[in-house]
């Protein structure tokens, strides 16, 4: 039996900052249990020391020459935002009153 | 219906390059058959009719003019809605991108815009390309045109079912554990996941970085060749991108040899959980492929077991990270609560409305996988899984030169049968997500058609990585053997389409 308990998909929710109904949360519940329950058979997988790997081709230190090449424009960068003001994305406040 | 649009790329290249048709000719018979036939098919989320004509016209003059041009100017194209495109909007098959146009191309489109290639437009994909059957895409499904009642595959089935109806003689895909492949399988097509790094991926809207790989879509091998020499190479804009380069991959189709090579059967990816059409007719290949002189050996990949598992939580840890950037901040939608809401409520409100259930699943089950007290457990584990598959494949291309699976275990499913079981949905995927785990190039080509239902089957061939020359050299023959006992080509057997209906 999976541990996903409709409190924890409520709050792993709430760090992937995805607001959710009640309905969601119990259908959400239901559905990742079973799939959790299917990727949990990782564990029995591994034996013994094995690396990770991270990369299907590792390539280290990929640097390009230290020159200045075109970018966007402050127009261009704000062509896609809902708001902005004087050259800035405009945001509702970041902190709460309290 | 204009003959012109069932004409290979190959064969097209040859006319535009003789001058036999013009690129304005080409290009218009493509999009007449867009107007046709895509309210049904919904291949197609934007066309770009306009700025098409406007590269055939201005590559006809310059072909009058005796100017030297590229190999493929003037052949039209198709372009899977999760590149970026500057003169169109960019969707990823999203509500939370609805109507966004990016300030720049990916390189890939880059690359097909300096060959002057015009792009008719861009097409349909399960939202964010999570799903196998494009029901996931916000912008409604694709459909199959060898039965409008069933799936094209997914994500990239905008693409599969544009070059199975014609209305594009290739198209770009992206494969993140089997997107260019199933949809291949499905449709009669061919699909191409190149080694991870043969083609940039920048501007290729990120699903999972690790995995994610742009490739040809097209009705055959050659003409798969021809599109991804014409892609691939060195991007210093992509960090992943390979330095050195893989070779002319029309050279190795235009080889087309399978004369005393070791094809390898992977024992994991045959016989039970297969369709029995599906699996007679790998069988049959087989024995093609035996006869023109190819070694048949059987090779053990016991880590494939676990790959599924190994994907679907490598996939969500990676996708819930990169998805993090729709944040109704810099691009996209943005929903306002009412009061006096926090950025995080309306953050929050925004992905709640923006993202369908698919992607809000993946987001949370890789939220799991990375969080505290699980990381090692799971995401740590799947990443040593990926080490045991790198190992057997390693081990198994000792054995063989090229190993071959069907490409996918069914034939097209019906709409809706899938949609509510995520997990039966994810099972589309077992034979082609280990060669994304491992980085390695994977093709999958037409395997004429099941018994039980008449359907497209698929055959996959994977090499070890930075081979992918010699997928295209046994894949195009197996490709002239099938056609040799069918006497004519896959899409050939598919059935007229109906439309307007």
């Amino acid at each position: 039996m999976s541990e996903l308990t409709p409190d924890l998909v409520r709050h792993l929710a709430s760090l992937a900052r995805i607001q959710v109904t009640d309905a969601e949360v119990d259908r959400l519940t239901e559905q990742l249990a079973v799939i959790v329950d299917a990727v949990a058979t990782i564990n029995k997988a591994v034996e013994g020391d094995v690396p990770a790997t991270s990369h299907p081709i590792p390539m280290a230190n990929v640097f390009r020459e230290d020159v200045v090449e075109p970018s966007l424009t402050q127009t261009e960068a704000l062509s896609g935002a809902a708001d902005s003001d004087q050259g800035r994305f405009r945001v509702a406040a970041i902190l709460d009153e309290e | 219906m204009n003959e012109l649009i069932r004409k290979s790329a190959a064969e097209l290249v040859e006319l535009l390059g003789s001058k036999q048709v013009s690129s304005v000719e080409v290009t218009k018979a493509h999009l007449d058959r867009i107007t046709e036939v895509n309210p049904t098919i919904h291949s197609y989320l934007h066309v770009t009719d306009e700025a098409a004509l406007s590269v055939a016209a201005d590559i006809d003059r310059r072909r009058a003019a005796g100017e030297s041009l590229s190999p493929l100017a003037g052949l039209p194209i198709a372009v899977k809605d999760n590149l970026t495109t500057t003169d169109a909007p960019t969707t990823a098959g999203s509500k939370i991108l609805e109507g966004w146009v990016p300030q720049y191309d990916a390189t890939v489109v880059r690359r097909l815009r300096e060959q002057g290639m015009p792009i008719l437009g861009k097409t349909n994909l399960d939202e964010f390309a999570m799903g196998s059957s494009t029901e996931f895409s916000a912008y409604g499904p694709s459909k199959n045109p060898w039965d409008i009642e069933r799936i094209p595959g997914g994500s990239g089935g905008g693409s599969s079912s544009a070059v199975a109806a014609f209305t594009a003689p290739l198209a770009i895909g992206s494969d993140t554990g089997g997107s260019i492949r199933f949809p291949a399988a499905v449709t009669g097509t061919v699909g191409h996941k190149p080694t991870y790094g043969a083609v940039s991926r920048y501007g290729l809207i990120a699903l999972a970085s690790s995995l994610d790989q742009i490739g040809p879509v097209s009705r055959s091998v050659l003409d798969a060749a021809l599109l991804q020499d014409v892609i691939a190479g060195h991007d210093p804009h992509d960090s992943t991108s390979l330095p050195e380069s893989l070779g002319s991959m029309a050279d190795a189709a235009r080889r087309a040899s399978v004369a005393g090579k070791r094809i390898g059967v992977i024992k994991q990816l045959t016989g039970a959980g297969f369709q029995p059409g599906v699996q007679a007719r790998f069988d049959e290949s087989l024995a093609l492929l035996a006869k023109a002189g190819a070694e048949i050996v059987e090779v053990d990949c016991p880590s494939f077991e676990y790959a599924i598992a190994a994907y679907y939580l490598i996939l969500p840890a990676e996708a819930s990270s990169n998805l993090a950037k729709f944040d109704s901040v810099r691009f996209g939608l943005r929903i306002t609560p009412e009061g006096n809401p926090t950025i995080e409520r309306v953050m929050a409100a925004t992905r709640e409305a923006g993202f369908g259930p698919e992607v809000k699943r993946r987001i949370i089950l890789g939220t799991y996988a990375l969080s505290s007290g699980y990381y090692d457990a799971y995401y740590g584990s799947a990443q040593k899984v990926r080490t045991l598959i790198q190992r057997d494949l390693a081990a198994a291309f000792e054995k063989a030169d090229v190993l071959v699976s069907p490409t996918a275990p069914t034939t097209a499913f019906k709409f809706g049968e899938k949609l509510e079981d995520p997990l039966a949905m994810y099972l589309n995927d077992i034979a082609t997500i280990p060669a994304n785990l491992a980085g390695i190039p994977g093709m999958a080509i037409p395997n004429g058609l099941a018994d039980e239902d008449g359907l497209p089957s698929g055959i996959q061939l994977l090499a070890p990585a930075r081979e992918d020359a010699r997928l295209y050299e046994v894949a195009a023959a197996l490709e002239a053997l099938h056609e040799g006992v069918w006497g004519k080509r896959m899409m050939d057997f598919a059935p007229e389409l109906k439309v307007g209906a």
